[in-house]
């Protein structure tokens, strides 16, 4: 059980583990919710009482961007929100699909991909 | 919910001024705003010493209330920094009354200043990107509004032409205004031809990148009669912080202005029908049909068609941002204290060509963040009391 004093807090904690190549989410041993950004105590109890567990990575886009940059900049890329089955929404990028593609509703599963400063990040592909 | 102990009508405006708006040259933050509090306090004809109570929040300085302090020599009773982007001037106005009417303040000086354009010619901001959206480099804040407006268009079939009208009626009003710094000709056509930046958002969806400043003294009504000018009264106030990153937002569809309408209407014991002038926040085309919906001028999902076709233009049903707004008057960066000057500026009978005539009632609307904080305040002449 995680607890509050015990050790890094949820930040590091979660940035620890992506850096070993895990991707996971914390759940309110109080109140059974799950909880995504990390946090200290849940947003929908109060209890200190989060764990962490695997997400099933299954998601639903729930609304994108197109960032549009030069060509010579690097070129468009996507910005998405992400709805994870968990119930959790997560900021992301979708791999593996044409900007234009990417639509509301669109279903997706999560990987450990890079970030933008080549940092592991949790980005998403179509399923 | 109706508090026992309201603020209605228990403060008032009695002095407003702009500074700098445009392009202020060679001039900082804190001198756009000095700029502004002089000409606040000579509208209102109070000495400065009076002024026992400050409040600002400027782009950079994360201690401004203590700069503007020493900028002003004052040693007030009450200085107050509270930060939560462009919706903090519509937060301090209802300080401002809790002080005046406890008579822990007898003048509140509110005032902002950013000479963004000139010392940076972007947004300046003491902000990063959050830690979990910052890997997939989302433009700060202009994908937070985009996501935004594509959930809004998916949900409920907003066009985007819709939101192009909200820009064109921001542009017509402008050029009703000749202190607004955008005022040649913009169509429907030139918005969704301009430059795309953050999908579907283009950039005459975006604020305009500005100088800019203002300043508003808030007294007890009881007394807001002896000044030159006729004081615009604070009749309700009400916030909504839901949020701070985008990716925390619950529905990104309903804006915490539902709340902090909803709040601000009560207490005034006014209704959306009663408004005849409305200044919301402009940062983008979206926020505007949000908020109409939001704060209750138009149902949810309906605010695409409520803007269309000069809905909220000059000669439209509801008057939206009379001063060209942060679209195409002013936007300095944090732009809720435009939206009370201009309320004033109706209130008092003052706007010029961009008149509407009779107007008794404004509702001002900040907002701050990405969607975060939502402050909406009620203004009103005498004969709203």
């Amino acid at each position: 059980m995680a607890g509050i004093g015990q050790g890094p807090g949820p930040d590091a904690v979660f940035a620890a583990k992506l850096a070993e190549g895990v991707f996971e989410i914390q759940k309110c041993g109080g109140c059974g919710t799950h909880v995504f950004h990390p946090r200290v105590i849940c947003p929908a109890c109060g209890s200190a009482d989060l764990g962490w567990i695997a997400p099933t990575g299954r998601g639903t886009v729930y609304a994108r961007t197109v960032v549009r940059r030069k060509p010579e900049r690097g070129g468009d890329y996507n910005v998405v929100l992400v709805d994870l089955e968990e119930g959790v929404r997560m900021m992301s990028r979708i791999d593996g699909i044409a900007h234009d593609q990417i639509v509301a509703g669109l279903k997706v599963t999560a990987s450990i991909g890079e970030g933008a400063e080549g940092d592991p990040a949790v980005v998403f592909r179509p399923e | 919910m109706r508090s026992k102990l309201s603020l209605r009508g228990k403060a008032a405006i009695v002095g407003a001024a702009l500074a700098g708006c445009g392009e202020a040259h060679g001039k900082s933050s804190m001198e756009i705003t000095i700029e502004g509090v002089h000409g606040a306090l000579a509208d209102a004809g109070i000495a400065l010493g009076e002024v026992d109570a400050i409040a600002t929040c400027q782009p950079l300085d994360m201690l401004s209330g203590l700069t503007l302090a020493q900028e002003l020599g004052l040693n007030p009773r009450f200085t107050m920094n509270n930060r939560m982007g462009g919706s903090s001037f519509l937060s301090h106005t209802l300080w401002a009354a809790m002080l005046l009417e406890l008579r822990l303040a007898d003048t509140v000086l509110i005032c902002y200043g950013s000479n963004q354009r000139t010392a940076s010619g972007k947004l300046m901001t003491a902000l990063g990107l959050p830690t979990y959206e910052a890997p997939y480099k989302p433009l700060f804040p202009l994908s937070s509004y985009a996501l935004a407006a594509d959930r809004h268009m998916t949900q409920f079939g907003t066009t985007r032409e819709q939101l192009a009208d909200v820009a064109v009626a921001a542009r017509a009003w402008a050029k009703k205004n000749p202190d607004a710094f955008m005022r040649d000709p913009l169509t429907r056509e030139d918005v969704i031809a301009s430059r795309p930046v953050s999908d579907p958002l283009r950039v005459r969806d975006c604020c305009l990148v500005t100088d800019g400043g203002g300043a508003i003294v808030m007294r007890r009504a009881e007394t807001a009669k002896d000044h030159p000018r006729p004081p615009v009264y604070l009749l309700g106030g009400g916030e909504g912080t839901t949020h701070r990153d985008i990716s925390e937002m619950a529905d990104l569809t309903v804006t915490g202005a539902a709340q902090s309408g909803r709040t601000a209407m009560d207490m005034a014991g006014v209704k959306p029908a009663d408004i005849d002038v409305v200044q919301l926040y402009d940062a983008f085309t979206i926020n505007v049909i949000l908020f109409l919906e939001d704060l209750g001028f138009c149902k949810k999902g309906e605010g695409g068609a409520f803007v269309a076709n000069g809905g909220i233009a000059p000669g439209g049903h509801l008057p939206v941002n009379t001063n060209g707004g942060g679209l195409s008057c002013v936007h300095p960066g944090m732009y809720g204290i435009f939206t009370l000057v201009e309320a004033v500026r109706q209130l008092r009978g003052e706007a010029g060509d961009r008149q509407i005539d009779g107007a008794e009632l404004v509702l001002a609307h900040g907002n701050g963040g990405v969607l975060s904080s939502q402050v909406t305040n009620i203004l009103g002449t005498e004969a709203t009391l």
